[in-house]
């Protein structure tokens, strides 16, 4: 093209920039899907997960030891016979019946210990010194005690479980109780709530963090508690729970499903964990913004 | 004048802290009339905080009584609303309409639509009829302390108790809530009463400005302000006065009582 042919197209409207001819650097540009699923958490940790299950499968391909170390995908079909087979589930039941018993039994007296720890002085030592006293003390090892005074039974498993949850949940609601400002008291106060009213609508929505957090520490102690007890005994308990579930099958030497045990007592723990007390957390204390 | 509303006579307070007993404030004398802006001010240490809450009600008088429209006061009640310097005197757990509700339902002062039709007028009035859905974290220190204030003018109370709401607050942030806080005052004429270390705020802010000493808090003289700090006959302006009166030795201090 002659140079005089594109002159007279070009310098009445504008002064042409050298620039024109790089190609310009976008100021922003959208991410590509690749960048975008690195960015999700739970993409990566699946990704994790899958690399955990292949490596795990390459080595107990090669130990080639079923009953020191099953396959992944043996452990898989474990858990899924144990599924089907309604085993699984039923054990599982039973033990979250329990569960769910020992759990409730040790919120409440936690409930009625702070009650009386915010209402008197005595009451606040008391709690204080007993959990000083019992929270070092796992529960798992009042069970020696638990089966003579209660028998083998659930009666026994409920007592070592509103064990483990009773003092972390008081320890925790009664730190949070103490932590409300003093500020929202006098407003409190100031409004003319006392007593009952002044509890449930000042101190339990302030120390709520706390409470929760010490709901979570109660359920996940519970968990543990109850798992290991179930591992010391539960056949006497008629059906017995997961951990019995665990303790048989390694006494028949069925090595995947003990694993399948394991596995079901990770998700389940799991699923409280991420969904039950997650969702809660997401409702009340991050929608506050109290979340610390 | 008419009968004061608040009539604080000869008023001792003291409070224990784990090491030692603390006299707050000594025979401190004043009295508030209705539509008063009245500050009380004093360096810190002068006890003028735990003045406020013994005419909260949150703390007895060891000497002196405090009497609201006559009745001693002997507990917290919703004829006077405090307002705080902290932030966290909103329930973060609340809405700003929840919270301003929130006082009028637990005080039993109105209820249901009625209260929530008071709050939104409260609301609007400050200015954040826009932020009556929002939980208080997502405001911003000035707003956060309009709700407190349309909080505590919604229950309309005998007198309002403001300790030191500003003093958190940026300077400018400050400046606009003073106007407003005086703007609200032109609408309604409400009763207030105001603690402060700032000698300009008291300015701005007080009809009447009593000035405390520290340790412990004791009157030093009671003063008028119209808002605008001019110069009197001596030349010196209110807020410099005041400064004398507050910091300077006993003698001075003498000196421009008679002066003034």
């Amino acid at each position: 093209m002659p140079p005089d042919a594109r002159c007279p197209a070009t310098s009445g409207t504008l002064e042409a920039p050298p620039l024109l001819n790089e190609p310009p650097i976008a100021g922003e540009r959208p991410l590509v899907l690749v960048e975008q699923l690195a960015n999700v958490a739970a993409l990566r940790k699946i990704l994790l997960l899958m690399v955990l299950a292949v490596l795990w499968q390459a080595y107990a391909s090669r130990l080639d030891n079923p009953l020191l170390f099953p396959t992944f995908t043996a452990t898989l079909e474990a858990l899924w016979e144990g599924l089907l087979s309604g085993a699984l589930i039923q054990r599982a039941a039973f033990t979250l019946k329990l569960l769910l018993v020992g759990y409730a039994s040790g919120v409440l007296l936690a409930g009625l210990l702070t009650g009386l720890a915010i209402g008197s002085r005595l009451g606040n030592d008391l709690l204080e010194t007993l959990t000083a006293m019992f929270n070092p003390l796992p529960a798992i090892a009042l069970l020696p005690l638990a089966l003579l005074w209660f028998g083998l039974g659930a009666g026994s498993l409920i007592f070592v479980l509103i064990h483990s949850v009773l003092w972390p949940v008081a320890l925790c609601t009664h730190a949070g109780f103490k932590s409300v400002s003093p500020t929202l008291r006098m407003v409190g106060r100031n409004y003319g709530l006392v007593g009952p009213r002044y509890v449930t609508r000042i101190l339990i929505p302030a120390a709520f963090p706390c409470i929760l957090s010490g709901l979570k520490n109660g359920w996940a102690f519970a968990w543990r508690t109850l798992i290991a007890a179930e591992l010391v005994f539960g056949v006497s308990s008629g059906s017995g729970g997961l951990g019995w579930f665990i303790y048989e099958n390694k006494n028949q030497l069925e090595i995947p499903s003990v694993f399948a045990g394991l596995l079901t007592v990770i998700l389940i723990g799991l699923a409280m964990e991420n969904l039950v007390f997650r969702s809660i957390e997401v409702c009340t204390v991050r929608r506050w913004g109290m979340h610390a | 004048m008419s009968a004061p509303l608040l009539d604080v006579r000869d008023v001792t307070l003291q409070y224990k802290t784990s090491e030692r007993l603390v006299t707050a404030t000594q025979r401190v004398s004043f009295q508030v009339h209705a539509g008063d802006r009245f500050v009380v001010l004093g360096p810190s240490g002068c006890g003028k905080s735990t003045l406020l809450k013994a005419v909260g009600g949150y703390l007895a008088p060891v000497e002196g009584e405090i009497r609201l429209n006559g009745t001693p006061i002997r507990k917290p009640g919703a004829d006077r609303v405090m307002v705080f310097q902290e932030f966290d005197q909103l329930l973060p757990w609340k809405t700003v309409k929840e919270n301003v509700k929130f006082a009028l339902v637990a005080s039993r002062t109105l209820s249901g639509s009625e209260a929530e039709d008071r709050a939104l007028h409260y609301i609007a009035m400050v200015g954040l009829a826009g932020s009556a859905n929002s939980y208080p974290h997502t405001l911003s220190g000035g707003m956060k302390q309009r709700v407190a204030i349309a909080r505590g003018m919604a229950m309309q109370p005998a007198i309002l108790l403001m300790d030191e709401p500003f003093a958190a607050l940026d300077a400018l942030t400050r400046q606009q809530m003073q106007d407003e806080l005086l703007r609200l005052w032109e609408d309604t004429r409400f009763t207030v009463l105001f603690v402060t270390h700032s000698i300009p705020e008291a300015v701005k802010v007080g009809s009447h400005i009593l000035l405390l000493s520290a340790h412990p808090g004791r009157v030093r003289k009671l003063v008028h302000s119209d808002g605008s700090d001019r110069a009197d006959a001596s030349g010196l302006r209110l807020s410099e006065r005041i400064h004398r009166q507050l910091f300077e030795s006993e003698p001075v201090a003498k000196e421009l009582v008679h002066a003034a």
